[in-house]
């Protein structure tokens, strides 16, 4: 005998609090909902876009505890108590982050769908190098630099299908130079 | 989504309790591969139990001078640590090598060996699959095959497992750590730890009901030279046609473990002595069985092997 709910019986509904660009929300949600969803439907958080929902474009890409991630692949009961970063929490439009002006200055779009994933994508891409982590583009393992090749392969998970690529490798690169990342 | 509850487990043994009370239910940890299959429906537990919380997320020697891994540490944080990127590095090539960066953020080093064996007919719940529904037929034969399996396959199934992380833990020899109801604990050779498809691709692992993985154990380093080299349709972010995960070691000895041929990671020791790449090649591919469309990967198998031995000899 297992427990899974009948449609006719009422969906589990959990208590769950999510940190969000610095604010507290309390939800009560059905466990099915993802990430994405919690932020776009529930506290109306709409600049996160769902692409695929599958993991394979980043437009949903969110920072949680300073690490990126794809807020589709993952459960909103899942994140009790995280902070979590959207583009609404990187800057404002009287403020922009470094990098949404960035994108701004070398037109890193046409559409602008997959630009909230790209953004907070290359945000912490470039803790990531800064931290140490190396990828598959890293010819030495325990130093990784900042190059062209390094921000491609690190941006994978972040597609354009415009193809607004190199305007957005140019605008990663003005913020890696501003930030001294070694080259 | 299919309807399901959850919970979050706060100990192994509360894991692995209500693992055994709650028949169609799963562990979840990252995520990534069996929310993405929830939403196909192709994975419909009933309940999922968050094992996140379990403490499993350090790495630690082991008693025997190696490395202990535990079950929830990340792929980033696994390819990043400073022993594995020193001792182990042909596991941190691996591990940097498969997904995303976002993707490895999530991925936790137990998922990654869990994550399902998969072919796009698996993914096309209109088209007949073994392993989704058993004895439904094997779309995939007779199809499009290009990327699939050409070593240990059977007529039910041709799927390749899609680990970059599990081809090195192959070549190192790792040692997965399980346990299970009532206190139970064993220890599982990689080489054991996934099954070839036979007559039930269905069952990818030798785990049992209610079985979870608390860790990974790498034996002591042995040195040398650590390769892994991924041939791959896309630059990044793509699943091996073929990749080799190789250590040549300090004592002269050679170690090759293979992706993407097989429903497992796939390593023939005994032609490890072999004194060429053509001939380490010809009998790591002994018995296999290619259609028209992945034929290719039998010289791909080799040229790759070719390679590596040349960046071995640069290495040195």
């Amino acid at each position: 005998m297992n427990d899974v709910a009948a449609p006719s019986q009422p969906q589990q509904q959990l208590s769950v609090t999510l940190n969000v660009n610095g604010k507290r929300f309390d939800l009560h949600l059905d466990p099915r909902v993802t990430l994405l969803d919690a932020l776009r439907e529930h506290l109306q958080l709409t600049g996160s876009k769902k692409g695929c929902d599958h993991g394979q474009c980043g437009a949903c890409t969110v920072i949680i505890e300073g690490r990126r991630i794809n807020s589709c692949l993952t459960l909103a009961v899942m994140h009790d108590g995280e902070e979590i970063v959207t583009i609404e929490g990187l800057g404002s439009p009287e403020s922009l982050h470094p990098m949404q002006a960035a994108f701004v200055k070398h037109d890193g779009y046409q559409c602008g769908y997959c630009t909230p994933g790209q953004i907070c994508s290359a945000v912490a891409m470039l803790d990531e190098l800064k931290s140490g982590i190396p990828s598959h583009a890293s010819t030495d393992l325990s130093n990784p630099s900042f190059s062209e090749a390094e921000v491609k392969e690190r941006m994978s998970g972040n597609l354009c299908r415009c193809g607004a690529y190199s305007n957005i490798m140019d605008a990663i690169a003005e913020v890696a130079k501003g930030e001294g990342l070694p080259a | 989504m299919k309807a399901f509850t959850y919970q979050r487990a706060r100990s192994i043994d509360e894991a692995v309790e209500a693992a055994s009370t709650h028949p169609g239910s799963k562990f979840i940890a990252g995520g990534t591969n069996l929310l993405d299959l929830m939403k196909l429906q192709i994975e419909t537990p009933s309940h999922l139990i968050d094992v996140n919380h379990l403490g499993l997320d350090r790495i630690e020697p082991s008693a025997d001078g190696g490395l202990k891994i535990g079950a929830l540490v990340r792929n980033t944080d696994l390819a990043a640590d400073r022993r594995v990127r020193s001792d182990y590095r042909v596991l941190s090539r691996a591990l940097l090598a498969g997904a995303s960066g976002q993707l490895r953020n999530k991925a936790t080093t137990a998922g990654n060996l869990l994550q399902r064996t998969r072919c796009p007919y698996f993914y096309d719940t209109n088209l007949p699959c073994n392993k989704r529904r058993s004895g439904s037929g094997c779309a995939a034969i007779g199809g499009y095959s290009r990327n699939l399996a050409i070593m240990g396959v059977s007529d039910a199934c041709i799927a390749t497992h899609p680990s970059d992380m599990a081809i090195a833990l192959r070549a190192l020899d790792a040692v997965v750590e399980v346990a299970g109801p009532g206190g139970a604990a064993r220890r599982i050779p990689i080489a054991e730890f996934h099954r070839l498809p036979g007559d039930t691709p269905d069952i990818e692992t030798d785990l049992g009901a209610g079985e979870i993985i608390t860790g990974v154990v790498l034996p002591k380093p042995i040195g040398g030279r650590h390769i892994y080299r991924k041939v791959r349709d896309r630059t990044s972010y793509a699943f091996a046609s073929v990749s080799v995960a190789a250590i040549f070691a300090g004592d002269g000895s050679r170690r090759f473990a293979f992706g993407g041929l097989a429903h497992k990671p796939w390593r023939v020791e005994a032609a490890e002595g072999e004194g060429t790449a053509d001939r380490i090649a010809e009998a790591v591919l002994a018995g296999a069985r290619t259609t028209e469309d992945n034929d290719y990967k039998r010289p791909l198998t080799e040229r790759t092997l070719k390679a590596v031995f040349g960046e071995a000899e640069v290495q040195a």
